[in-house]
């Protein structure tokens, strides 16, 4: 402490601002490397909030025990003839679902966030307009590792044996974070929109249910009617699915794993910079 | 670029919706001085403010902070001015060490000075013993302190304060004027809005009154005080049938026409010179006039208001919603 202070004692002495001088100093725009420093300082600033609320790491703790255990028993013997049997299809789903939830969650904190009146400051602060959306987003990848780590234990506890092996396990995560990453953007965009925090629960649940469900994550895509095979061959969320699956019981690095990680550049493509804007706009 | 203003804004508009919250303000607000506006609630001095500060989009006019156009260039503004809003603009979630940490590095400060500067900031506005305490432990004077500290982290050479003491207790408010007349001795300049004349008057270089959006007056305090009128004496006499002869002892000795209320002996005397309340009250035990109670009033904003506008000053609080 006392280094600290006398340290800083010389360059921080009383002396007269320079408004020529400032001005001659400012810059137009942020430069890649602020703006690396900016978002890693939002990041860190979210993980000093999770530490502090533990509480919000419910839903990430909850839905991969209780829905790999629950989903596991009830519909085991009906789909696949056999609870182990159905662990290879069912792990990889509910990773995905695990992964949207924690979008979900991304958005409406990203919109409680911006009602509060730190948000004035980091506007009226120079810094990138993207680094108070991508900060939180950083932070989030924990949360990700953490789902998926989580499901996937489970569902060895209950019986899974995945064929992929310790490398397959580890790829098939890395997408499922990749992935919940890259779909958070649509949850983000939808934060910036959206006039409560609640109004973004019940978008993004009329999202999320819908890409769940309407995918190969619970059932075998051909066991649905023609017109809703159609849907989930195009799903993302099924390619993702997929692609896990691929990963944890074969541990093949497949086209779906491609298709997979063209579709999550495709999205953040489309909403990282609708989110921006939507984010600068709202002033 | 000596004589470069630090504010020049011209016929500044903001709609919200039909409602016009600010209907073509001109400021100038010269380099070095703390230019106080001064209107109600809902008056649209937030509102320019934040116009000012590029958090709300300018629908119309021209304004430029040291030269540099602000709806051009609002990066470049956000570097030049500290904003400090009328609800601190702090994180609830973290310290107070944290909050100034992670504005210092936001703003490129290395990880060892945005330490550095947290230190002498707590210290200075007296936070050092709550540096690592949760904000939701925090007084108001103690978050507005904070606040007032992010804001001077890159010593900004404009800063903006919105309404710095409003629901500050009068020791906490004194400190925080202290506080802003030393930002000035260091070379700042200050735009700050109030709803209290008694501040402008404290702090204030130069004065604008803003009502509904408009721009009634502009002048030094003293000069806007002389407009208003000046401060009242006002007295009760022990025996209220004395009214009569008090109010000659008042003619005689200043030569103004006291305001009587006989029914209850009381009257209120203009006072151009503060100083010669106490020559009526000689007067008055001289003549042998008991008094049971005696004040002296200085004009009030709604005074101040009534004089420039014809209306008092009234709350419009519907449009503060709009911020």
């Amino acid at each position: 402490m006392t280094t600290t202070s006398t340290m800083t004692a010389t360059p921080l002495a009383p002396r007269r601002v320079d408004p020529a001088a400032v001005v001659a100093r400012t810059t137009s725009r942020s430069s890649v490397q602020e703006t690396w420093v900016q978002v890693l300082a939002m990041a860190r600033r979210a993980l000093k909030k999770m530490r502090r609320k533990p509480e919000q790491f419910f839903d990430v703790l909850i839905q991969p025990l209780l829905f790999t255990a629950m989903f596991a028993f009830i519909f085991g013997g009906a789909i696949s003839g056999s609870v182990s049997d159905y662990l290879p299809v069912l792990i990889p789903g509910i990773l995905a679902q695990t992964a949207l939830t924690v979008c979900m969650a991304t958005g409406v904190q990203l919109r409680e966030d911006m009602d509060k009146g730190v948000f004035d400051r980091f506007k009226s602060l120079p810094i990138a307009r993207i680094a108070p959306l991508a900060g939180p987003m950083i932070a989030d990848l924990i949360r990700y590792g953490i789902a998926s780590v989580l499901t996937l234990v489970t569902g060895l506890v209950i019986g899974y044996r995945p064929g992929g092996g310790v490398l397959g396990c580890v790829g098939g995560i890395a997408l499922t974070v990749i992935s919940g990453w890259s779909l958070a953007w649509i949850f983000t965009w939808l934060g910036t929109m959206a006039r409560s925090a609640q109004s973004v629960q019940g978008i993004s649940m009329m999202i999320m249910f819908p890409l769940t469900f309407l995918s190969n994550a619970f059932v075998p895509a051909e066991t649905l009617p023609g017109w809703l095979e159609a849907f989930v061959k195009v799903n993302p969320v099924s390619h993702v699915v997929s692609a896990v699956r691929d990963l944890f019981n074969d541990g093949a690095v497949t086209a779906e794993v491609g298709w997979a990680l063209v579709g999550c550049v495709v999205v953040v493509v489309i909403f990282a910079p609708l989110a921006v804007r939507s984010y600068s706009r709202k002033m | 670029m000596a004589d470069l203003s630090a504010v020049r804004a011209e016929s500044l508009v903001k709609n919200f919706g039909d409602f016009r919250a600010v209907d073509g303000i001109d400021l100038h607000v010269r380099q070095g001085e703390i230019f106080g506006v001064l209107g109600p609630n809902g008056a649209g001095k937030t509102t320019m403010l934040r116009m000012l500060a590029t958090l709300l989009p300018i629908d119309g006019g021209h304004a430029e902070i040291f030269g540099v156009d602000v709806r051009r260039e609002p990066h470049r503004i956000r570097q030049l001015v500290g904003v400090t809003g009328q609800y601190a603009s702090v994180d609830e979630d973290l310290t107070a060490r944290e909050n100034l940490w992670l504005f210092a590095r936001l703003q490129g400060l290395t990880g060892t000075r945005a330490k550095a500067i947290a230190v002498e900031l707590l210290e200075r506005f007296g936070l050092q013993e709550a540096a690592d305490r949760p904000l939701s432990q925090f007084s108001g004077g103690m978050r507005r302190r904070l606040d007032l500290a992010s804001s001077l982290i890159t010593r900004p050479p404009l800063i903006f304060l919105d309404e710095p003491t409003t629901g500050l207790d009068p020791r906490t408010r004194g400190q925080m004027w202290d506080t802003i007349r030393e930002l000035v001795t260091d070379g700042s300049t200050i735009l700050l809005t109030t709803q209290y004349l008694d501040e402008a008057d404290q702090l204030a270089d130069r004065v604008a009154v803003i009502d509904r959006g408009r721009k009634v007056a502009e002048d030094t305090p003293d000069a806007l005080k002389t407009q208003v009128g000046d401060s009242t004496l006002q007295l009760s006499l022990a025996d209220g049938s004395d009214i009569a002869l008090a109010a000659d002892v008042v003619r005689r000795l200043l030569g103004e026409e006291p305001v009587l209320t006989p029914e209850s002996g009381r009257m209120n005397i203009p006072l151009p010179d503060p100083n010669r309340a106490a020559d009526v009250l000689i007067g008055l035990r001289e003549a042998g006039l008991g008094i049971s109670s005696v004040s002296v009033a200085k004009p009030t904003l709604d005074e101040v208001f009534l004089a420039l506008t014809g209306h008092g000053a009234v709350d419009e609080p519907q449009m503060e919603a709009a911020r």
